[in-house]
C-alpha cells in the first residue's frame, strides 16, 4: 500500500469522516476540503472541461456495472439548442443483497455525493437532481436532509452558485420500495412515479431519459469520486490506485470474519488483504469457502483465488465481477447450495414480471434449487439449472436482473458441484444438524 | 372523508419537487400512509381526487412497492432482513425469535395491533447481520436473546 498522505488526501472519499463515527456535516466536510472540487469547477472550468477531466480519471460507475463515467456525461446534450430541463440522478437504491457501501457513504460523508452531484450537474449544465433513496434508509436520508439543507445554506446549491451563473436544485426522493427500482431506468419511472418497470433501450437515458429530458443516472459512490478528481486532477486519481483502473473504492466485508465493515483502499487491493488485513480474518473455527464479490448478482469466487486483485478487469479473469466491491463470505460450515437458493428466491421474488424469461424462469430455478436443497433433487435437475444459466444469459431479458441472477448461480453450479451432488444423492442437506432437518413438504418438487 | 389540512399541507410541499401533480403520486402516498398507517380505497380514492388521478392508476403503482401497504398494519413496522449475508449469520434464529416473541408469523400483525411482521431484502447492513429494522431504526447484529428488549422499547 501506498504511504498515507499526511493530508488525506490519498483517501479522498473518506477523508471528512469523523472519527467518532457520526456524520461529518458541512463544518467537518469544510475542514476537509470539501467544495473546493465544485468552487474550481465553476471558477475555472468549462461544463466539458469538467467532463474530460472525469474521462480522463477512467472513472468507471461504482454502482455495479462499471460504466465509463466520463463517457456516459459526455452524450448528454450541451448548448442553446439542448432540451430542457436536463436532470442527474444519484442512485441510492442500495437494494442489492451483500451491497452496503452507500449508506456508508451517505451517513457518514453526505456532502461528498451532494458535491458530486452538483458538479456533475455543471458538467452537464443540468437543472435539477434527484437523490432516488431506497425506503429503510432513515438514517442516512436525515443525514441527506440535513446535507441539502446546509448546502442551500451557503449557496452551493440554489440560485447562481457561488456568484458563477450556475444554478441547480437537489430534491430527495424516498422509495416506495422494490429492488428493481435500483435499475435506472426502472428508478426514472419510479421517480415520475409509474409503475417502475425498465424501459426499452434505446433512447438512451441522456437522449431522453426522467420525463423524456436528457439524464445522467450515477451511482452514490460514483458521484463522491467527482470533487476529489475535479480539485486534484485526474493524473492524480490516477495514482491512487495499485493497478491501471485509478483511485480508490470503497469495500466492505460481511460474513465470518472479525471486524466486518467498510473501508476505503486503492482500487486493486486483493481481496486476500480486505479480508486478511481490513477485516482481521476469519473467524475462529470457519474456514472460508468462497466469495461473494460485489453484491448478489456477482460470480462466487473461489477460496483459492483471493488474491485477485480487486478491480473491474482483474475480477473478469476470476470469472466474476467486481460489483459493488462489497465481499460476502462463504465459509465452510455454511451450504452453497443454501446460499444459492436464497439468491434466487430473492431475484424471483424481486422480477417486475414484465418479460417471460425472468417471470417464469427465476421461480423455476429456485423451485429445483429448493428441491436439491430439501433432499428431493433428481440428477437430472442439474443440467436443467445449467439449461436455465443460458436461457437467462446476457441480453435474453428485459433488463439486466434475470441475467444477474443466473452469475451466482453459473458459479454455484462450477464451484460447488460436489455439494450439489451429495444433497441429491443424500436426499438431505449435509450441512443441516440432524434433529433440525427438515422433512420435504408436500407437493414440494417443482414439477 | 377527504384529505386532512396536514396532509394537504405535507403533499403540497413537496409538489415543488415534480413537474406535475401526478409525478409526485408515490410521495403523497408515502406521505398519506405515514399519518394513517396504511392506504384503504378511500385513502386511494382521496389522493385520487387531489391527485387528478384515478384509484387504478394510483394502484399499479401501490400493490408494486413493497413499502405502501393496502391492508391494516399494526402501530410498528418490524423488518427482518432475509437476504444471503444476514441467512449466512444467523436469520433463522432470529425470525424464529421474534415470531416466537409476537406470536404471528410473516405478514401478519399482533392482536393488540401493536407490531406488523415482514421479510425485508437486504437492509444495506450486511457487516452487522442478522440485522432487523423496528420503524426507522436499524438493529444488528441482534442474538435471538436481545429480541425481547428491542420489541420491548415499541409501545
Amino acid at each position: 500500500m501506498s504511504a498515507p498522505d499526511p493530508n488525506g488526501w490519498d483517501r479522498p472519499l473518506t477523508k471528512a469522516m469523523r472519527p467518532d463515527g457520526q456524520a461529518a456535516f458541512l463544518d467537518d466536510y469544510i475542514a476537509a476540503g470539501g467544495y473546493e472540487g465544485l468552487g474550481r469547477a465553476l471558477r475555472e472550468l468549462e461544463p466539458a472541461a469538467v467532463t474530460q477531466a472525469v474521462s480522463d480519471s477512467g472513472l468507471r460507475g461504482r454502482g455495479g456495472a462499471g460504466y465509463a463515467t466520463g463517457r456516459k456525461w459526455s452524450t448528454m446534450p450541451l448548448g442553446p439548442d439542448a432540451p430542457r430541463p436536463k436532470y442527474v440522478v444519484c442512485n441510492g437504491d442500495e437494494m442489492e443483497p451483500g451491497s452496503f457501501k452507500d449508506r456508508f457513504l451517505l451517513s457518514r460523508n453526505p456532502h461528498l455525493v451532494l458535491e458530486g452531484m452538483i458538479v456533475a450537474g455543471f458538467a452537464v449544465q443540468a437543472d435539477a437532481g434527484y437523490v432516488f433513496l431506497r425506503a429503510q434508509y432513515d438514517q442516512p436520508l436525515a443525514c441527506v436532509e440535513r446535507a441539502l439543507a446546509e448546502a442551500y445554506e451557503r449557496g452551493y446549491l440554489g440560485r447562481d452558485i457561488l456568484g458563477s451563473g450556475f444554478s441547480f436544485d437537489i430534491y430527495l426522493h424516498e422509495s416506495v420500495g422494490r429492488y428493481i427500482c435500483g435499475e435506472a431506468s426502472a428508478m426514472l419511472n419510479a421517480l415520475e412515479s409509474q409503475r417502475p418497470n425498465p424501459r426499452a433501450r434505446p433512447p438512451h437515458m441522456t437522449g431522453a431519459g426522467l420525463y423524456a429530458r436528457p439524464t445522467v443516472v450515477n451511482n452514490v459512490e460514483t458521484f463522491a469520486a467527482v470533487p476529489s478528481i475535479v480539485r486534484n486532477g485526474a493524473d492524480w486519481w490516477k495514482s491512487l490506485s495499485l493497478t491501471a483502473e485509478g483511485g480508490t473504492k470503497i469495500y466492505g466485508v460481511a460474513g465470518r470474519v472479525a471486524q466486518p465493515g467498510c473501508v476505503e483502499l486503492p482500487m486493486g487491493t486483493s481481496m486476500r488483504e480486505l479480508i486478511e488485513v481490513h477485516a482481521g480474518g476469519m473467524q475462529p473455527g470457519c474456514e472460508l469457502r468462497a466469495v461473494s464479490p460485489g453484491g448478489a448478482s456477482t460470480a462466487f469466487v473461489k477460496a483459492a483465488d483471493i488474491d485477485v486483485a480487486m478491480d473491474f478487469g482483474s475480477m473478469e479473469k476470476v470469472l466474476s465481477r467486481l460489483g459493488t466491491g462489497t465481499l460476502v463470505l462463504l465459509d465452510d460450515k455454511t451450504c452453497p447450495v443454501g446460499m444459492t437458493l436464497n439468491l434466487l428466491r430473492f431475484f424471483a421474488q424481486e422480477s417486475c414480471g414484465w418479460c417471460t424469461p425472468c417471470r417464469e424462469g427465476l421461480q423455476w430455478s429456485a423451485s429445483l434449487l429448493r428441491d436439491i436443497e430439501q433432499g428431493c433433487g433428481r440428477p437430472e435437475d442439474l443440467d436443467l439449472l445449467q439449461e436455465h444459466v443460458w436461457i437467462m444469459g446476457a441480453d435474453k431479458a428485459f433488463c439486466d436482473l434475470a441475467p444477474g441472477a443466473m452469475q451466482p448461480l453459473e458459479a454455484a453450479l462450477r464451484l460447488f458441484r460436489d455439494d450439489f451432488v451429495r444433497h441429491i444423492e443424500e436426499g438431505r442437506c449435509p450441512y443441516a444438524p440432524d434433529e433440525v432437518q427438515e422433512a420435504p413438504p408436500e407437493g414440494a418438487t417443482a414439477r | 372523508m377527504s384529505l386532512s389540512d396536514d396532509e394537504r399541507r405535507e403533499i403540497d410541499a413537496a409538489l415543488p419537487h415534480y413537474p406535475d401533480r401526478r409525478a409526485a403520486a408515490a410521495t403523497a402516498m408515502r406521505l398519506v400512509q405515514r399519518r394513517r398507517r396504511w392506504l384503504s380505497d378511500e385513502a386511494l380514492a382521496d389522493l385520487g381526487g387531489y391527485l387528478g388521478m384515478s384509484v387504478e392508476e394510483l394502484d399499479s403503482l401501490a400493490t408494486f412497492a413493497n413499502m405502501l401497504f393496502r391492508r391494516p398494519v399494526g402501530r410498528h413496522i418490524v423488518l427482518v432482513c432475509d437476504s444471503f449475508a444476514c441467512w449466512s449469520l444467523g436469520y433463522a434464529e432470529l425470525r424464529a425469535a421474534i415470531q416466537t416473541q409476537l406470536g404471528v408469523g410473516l405478514g401478519e400483525t399482533t392482536p393488540d395491533g401493536r407490531f406488523t411482521l415482514l421479510p425485508i431484502v437486504c437492509l444495506g447492513a450486511c457487516d452487522r447481520g442478522p440485522a432487523m429494522m423496528v420503524d426507522a431504526d436499524l438493529h444488528g447484529p441482534v442474538a435471538p436473546a436481545a429480541v425481547g428488549a428491542i420489541l420491548e422499547a415499541y409501545a
